[in-house]
């Protein structure tokens, strides 16, 4: 008996780092259903305020329709304080607004990273109904689970519920987090068949916000 | 020759001991007696309608247990009355007879069962997502393969080899579940090189062919393996799909796997009759390549294996168009102490061990 199935896994793979100073935000750009290949020049990352940027992976539909919405809302605020949406206070509208729609959620898994108000580096995790966490780094998508680990190994943070707090955020200079976030989606497009084509990173730090470009594998 | 399945000769046989001893009674129906634990019954029978054979035990227990029945292959059909067969193996006194072959279906309803009310997670097999390709040109036929296994979403094998060797003169390639593949061509295999020895001559395509069709028929599509056999024998260059249920084609050029579709459409732009071995080559290689980068269950190099009369070439990667795209020059050091040791806790197994000198040596 068929039935209307709304959701669809079109792949994909996001990670953010946080620095002292800097946030490293990337993804892949490869979109498939099934065993297919839809485009392999799709973006996951859209730049919400100048500080800010979130990285989405899972249903295309619902990235698009959330990322336009968040879009719109952070036009809100601006109009309504005169400024843009810091960091946090995207995270927290982020989460609200997954949460609105949790009986019909978006089938999307967030990152989102950027810089706080003290200009230090901060990267937010999601579920698809809007629980978020801050934390140094993170990764989500269908190359999560094999670049977590990695990442937990490479970049130790401290436990959160250490007293006194301690810093998140990796002690590694921008280059070395922008050179193991390449090395870790190398290893991820080898063994995951829904990673690759091409890596869009983005960096955001007191200078703005710059992208770079590099090639994956495309088999 | 005409063919007896194993199971008759045993009826036969317990047909006429039966007349010779007399009337016993059977060893199940009677209150309090339970069939014998090995059934082959096929997991949509309908147990309300069964044709039983009974294959009784009998003084002589050993020898009639080898040559017990392994495999039921009455397959259903719209048109008969629902006739199953379910074959039993005998007692044969006591229980430490291993099944001599087929597939024991025994615990699928408990596998089922299992699946829906505790939700236990089945294990999946190895699949290969594979694209396979074999073409026929003037002097011979070309195979090709990918090289990616996968497992679900993941790649198990980056370089593994799907041309599989039948004969020197016949190679197989194989898409489906790993195992299987490797089983079915391995076990035809050898059975063509006995083949050979009977008849003091090289193997045919044909024979491969048929001994591959009636072994995935008599397994009824369970043994997942679907190939592309080609080879060069005293008849000429042939080349053969084979599908898990048992059908077989004869093409000039053919495709198997999840990849198929991708390397079929450049086939069929670019194929001819009579290419010569470099274009043959070429394109074999252009379609697997279509494979790898269009299909996500395939991936990664390409094999291709040359047969022509009285040679052939095993040209492993012979295109590898996928290299990693990036090395971390920094590398990476798994220093003592990088992965935070929370606790440690010690417990002693045995409360004594004690090293007695000069004991006996253990024995073998």
């Amino acid at each position: 008996m068929a039935r209307f199935d709304p959701y669809e896994n079109n792949g994909g793979t996001c990670v953010a780092v946080a620095g002292d100073g800097y946030c490293v935000v990337a993804a892949d750009t490869r979109l498939s259903v099934g065993y297919s290949i839809l485009s392999r020049d799709q973006s996951k990352i859209s730049e919400l305020a100048d500080k800010c940027v979130l990285a989405s992976s899972g249903f295309q539909g619902d990235i698009k329709a959330l990322q336009k919405n968040l879009a719109a809302k952070e036009l809100v605020y601006e109009h309504n304080h005169n400024k843009k949406m810091s960091c946090p206070a995207m995270a927290q509208l982020l989460s609200n607004t997954l949460y609105y729609k949790r009986f019909f959620p978006y089938y999307t898994f967030n990152v989102l990273g950027g810089l706080d108000s003290q200009g230090k580096g901060c990267v937010f995790t999601y579920d698809a109904v809007g629980s978020y966490e801050r934390t140094g780094y993170s990764a989500q998508g269908t190359g999560a689970k094999l670049i977590m680990p990695v990442l937990d190994n490479q970049l130790k943070s401290p436990s959160p519920l250490l007293l006194p707090a301690q810093d998140a955020v990796t002690p590694l200079s921008e280059s070395d987090a922008v050179d193991l976030v390449k090395d870790v989606f190398a290893s991820a497009t080898e063994r995951d068949i829904y990673t690759g084509d091409k890596l869009e990173i983005v960096v955001i730090n007191s200078s703005g916000i710059h992208r770079e470009c590099i090639e994956l594998r495309k088999d | 020759l005409t063919r007896v399945w194993p199971c008759e000769l045993s009826i036969k046989r317990t047909l006429k001991r039966k007349k010779a001893n007399g009337p016993t009674s059977p060893r199940w129906g009677k209150p309090g007696t339970k069939p014998p634990p090995r059934s082959f019954l096929l997991p949509q029978s309908n147990p309300d309608s069964l044709l039983q054979l009974h294959i009784r035990d009998s003084g002589e227990q050993q020898i009639e247990a080898t040559k017990a029945p392994l495999l039921v292959a009455l397959a259903p059909s719209p048109h008969s009355d629902q006739v199953r067969a379910l074959v039993t193996r005998p007692m044969a006194g006591s229980m430490d007879l291993p099944t001599k072959g087929g597939f024991d279906f025994g615990l699928c309803r408990r596998n089922q069962m299992l699946a829906e009310k505790q939700g236990l997670k089945i294990p999946g097999f190895l699949k290969t997502g594979t694209t396979i390709v074999g073409l026929v040109f003037k002097d011979g036929v070309v195979l090709g393969a990918d090289t990616r296994a996968t497992e679900g979403p993941i790649v198990a094998d980056k370089n593994c080899e799907k041309i599989h060797f039948m004969a020197p003169n016949i190679y197989c390639c194989g898409a489906g579940t790993a195992a299987d593949t490797e089983a079915v061509t391995d076990m035809v295999s050898s059975q063509l090189q006995l083949h050979r020895y009977a008849t003091g001559r090289e193997s045919r395509v044909v024979t491969a062919l048929t001994l591959l069709k009636s072994h995935l028929f008599k397994y009824q599509g369970h043994v997942s393996a679907a190939l592309v056999l080609g080879g060069v024998d005293c008849t000429g260059p042939h080349l053969h799909t084979v599908y898990p249920h048992g059908s077989t084609d004869t093409l000039p050029f053919a495709t198997m796997g999840s990849g198929s579709l991708a390397a079929m459409s450049v086939f069929e732009s670019k194929f001819k009759e009579g290419l010569t071995r470099e274009e043959g080559i070429e394109l074999v290689a252009e379609a697997i390549s279509a494979g790898i980068f269009n299909d996500l269950g395939s991936g990664s190099n390409v094999d291709v294996c040359v047969i022509t009369k009285g040679k052939t070439e095993y040209l492993r990667n012979h295109l590898l168009p996928n290299p990693r795209t990036y090395n971390s020059s920094k590398g990476y050091s798994f220093t003592k102490g990088q992965t935070e040791i929370l606790s440690t806790k010690i417990t002693q197994l045995k409360p004594n061990v004690e090293v007695a000198e000069g004991g006996d040596a253990m024995e073998e």
